[in-house]
């Protein structure tokens, strides 16, 4: 079973298209990273996805379940961890943590086990119990990554886990996410041709809610006839092909 | 489990905010030795605690609306609130969440204003605790309020509607500063329209043992509450649908 599946999942807002008719696959236990311009589409495939925002048209598998029809399924495998740190402020990493595991149903021992056990894995011990609104833009995403895996997910949303971050936070979060790679199934969104790169095992390029190109970084280099991973991200987005067209 | 988790964590955010304390709490006391002692040096009877304690009370739960938008508005600003969409959590829970936490921080609101007011010579009776049971319906209304703004306005438009304007909205139409018959005309009916000078009038009642004169207010109060606690449901929805 992949574990995800989108029949041409569409999202229309009055007059604009965010995401068109989007046919994509992503392979259990893969590290796929969706990449554009602003406004090609990638944070409403993710919401849609995450069942924040409904689609339009078609319908998109998790693990078999739709995101149309069996909403309560779907939000049992998934985590997000999204664009702004949404950490609760003035409760300790500690407590933050705790919450995560309360709103998934986890009490008592269960609840002390994956805390403690996030806490190891993410190194937040030393600052456990700081108010996480006091702690740094690096240490607020490592939480936020960390609260998002409390429920033991099979597929995890990254959407631009690096944005702002500088390059010492930004390498250390790169070591965190690629400690995840191949135990569940992850999802980037980014900005960063390097980070997509550095981390991917498949990126998806997309343009004005359409998905232009797809393979992995050495394949769409190949196809876009460059050396750099970046031009060829800038030849495809500006060539704006269709699939299908060639590249 | 789930809606008490996310109930604690509301109590928490509101009560580990000094700013909160010091308006929640420190003012309305502050409001109240400040006007008795000018009562105390004046020779008319303005602000006699008998009648200046329960304005208090009602006018100290303006707050409880600023701390409920403010925390609902900065959730959805943090994406806090998407994150926690994507949960088991229902629209239950988080409506629930948000509301119920705050009603007894709304009653030690009351409790300490009444002790204050002990303290200054308010008489103890078993009064003071109807008041303090009738002061929660009053307490929904404005808990209800702030859910409704958070879910409409951003963290400045809290600000400035819910800190500045409700505050002061509050105060002059509710007849706890001055007798809204002083004024009279179209601002006593303005007033007389809105649920704010019902409720004092409501907690005065009640303090004074005077149970009959509850009514008409109580309806007033009760109306409010339903119809805002309502739309507070319906645009929280809404916004939650637009994520």
């Amino acid at each position: 079973m992949e574990a995800i599946q989108t029949e041409r999942l569409t999202k229309k807002y009055k007059d604009l298209t965010a995401v068109d008719s989007l046919d994509l696959v992503v392979h259990e236990g893969e590290l796929f990273s969706l990449l554009g311009v602003n406004g090609a589409g990638k944070t409403t495939t993710i919401k849609m996805l995450s069942c924040l925002t409904k689609p339009t048209g078609g319908d998109a598998k998790l693990l078999g379940s739709s995101i149309v029809k069996n909403t309560a399924e779907v939000k049992k495998i998934i985590s997000v961890s999204p664009q702004e740190t949404a950490v609760a402020p003035n409760l300790t990493v500690k407590e933050n943590l705790e919450l995560m595991c309360g709103v998934h149903g986890f009490s008592g021992d269960k609840k002390k086990q994956k805390a403690a056990e996030l806490t190891e894995q993410f190194e937040l011990a030393q600052i456990s119990g700081k108010k996480a609104g006091k702690l740094s833009g690096g240490w607020q995403r490592r939480l936020s990554i960390a609260m998002a895996l409390i429920s033991e997910p099979k597929i995890l949303f990254l959407d631009e886990p690096t944005l702002g971050l500088d390059v010492i936070a930004r390498s250390d979060l790169w070591d965190t996410i690629r400690s995840l790679k191949g135990k569940i199934t992850i999802i980037l969104t980014t900005h960063y041709m390097e980070e997509a790169e550095a981390l991917s095992d498949r990126i998806g390029i997309m343009k004005s809610g359409r998905l232009l190109a797809l393979g992995t970084a050495e394949e769409l280099k190949g196809k876009a006839g460059t050396d750099k991973f970046e031009d060829a991200f800038i030849a495809i987005v500006k060539g704006g092909r269709a699939p299908g067209e060639g590249i | 489990m789930r809606l008490l988790t996310f109930s604690g964590r509301t109590a928490k955010e509101i009560l580990r905010d000094p700013l909160n304390l010091a308006f929640g709490l420190g003012f309305p006391l502050v409001l109240i030795f400040l006007l008795s002692a000018i009562q105390a040096n004046i020779p008319v009877s303005l602000f006699e605690i008998e009648r200046l304690t329960p304005g208090i009370t009602v006018f100290g739960l303006s707050f409880m609306t600023l701390f409920a938008a403010t925390l609902v508005a900065k959730d959805r600003e943090s994406a806090l609130l998407q994150r926690l969409y994507t949960t088991p959590l229902t629209a239950v829970d988080f409506i629930f969440g948000y509301m119920l936490p705050i009603l007894p921080i709304a009653a030690a609101q009351s409790i300490v204003c009444y002790i204050a007011a002990i303290c200054l010579g308010l008489p103890v009776t078993v009064t003071i605790v109807y008041a303090v049971l009738f002061i929660l319906p009053v307490s929904l209304f404005f808990i209800a309020l702030g859910l409704l703004c958070g879910s409409v306005f951003g963290v400045k438009q809290v600000g400035g509607i819910c800190g500045a304007l409700l505050t002061n909205l509050t105060a002059f139409l509710s007849g706890v500063w001055f007798d809204l018959e002083l004024v009279g005309g179209a601002f006593k009916k303005a007033a007389n329209l809105l649920p704010f000078v019902h409720a004092v009038e409501l907690e005065r009642a009640v303090l004074n043992g005077d149970y009959a004169a509850i009514y008409p207010h109580i309806w007033w109060v009760l109306g409010y509450t339903l119809v805002t606690a309502a739309l507070a449901v319906l645009l929280f929805l809404r916004q939650m649908k637009r994520q």
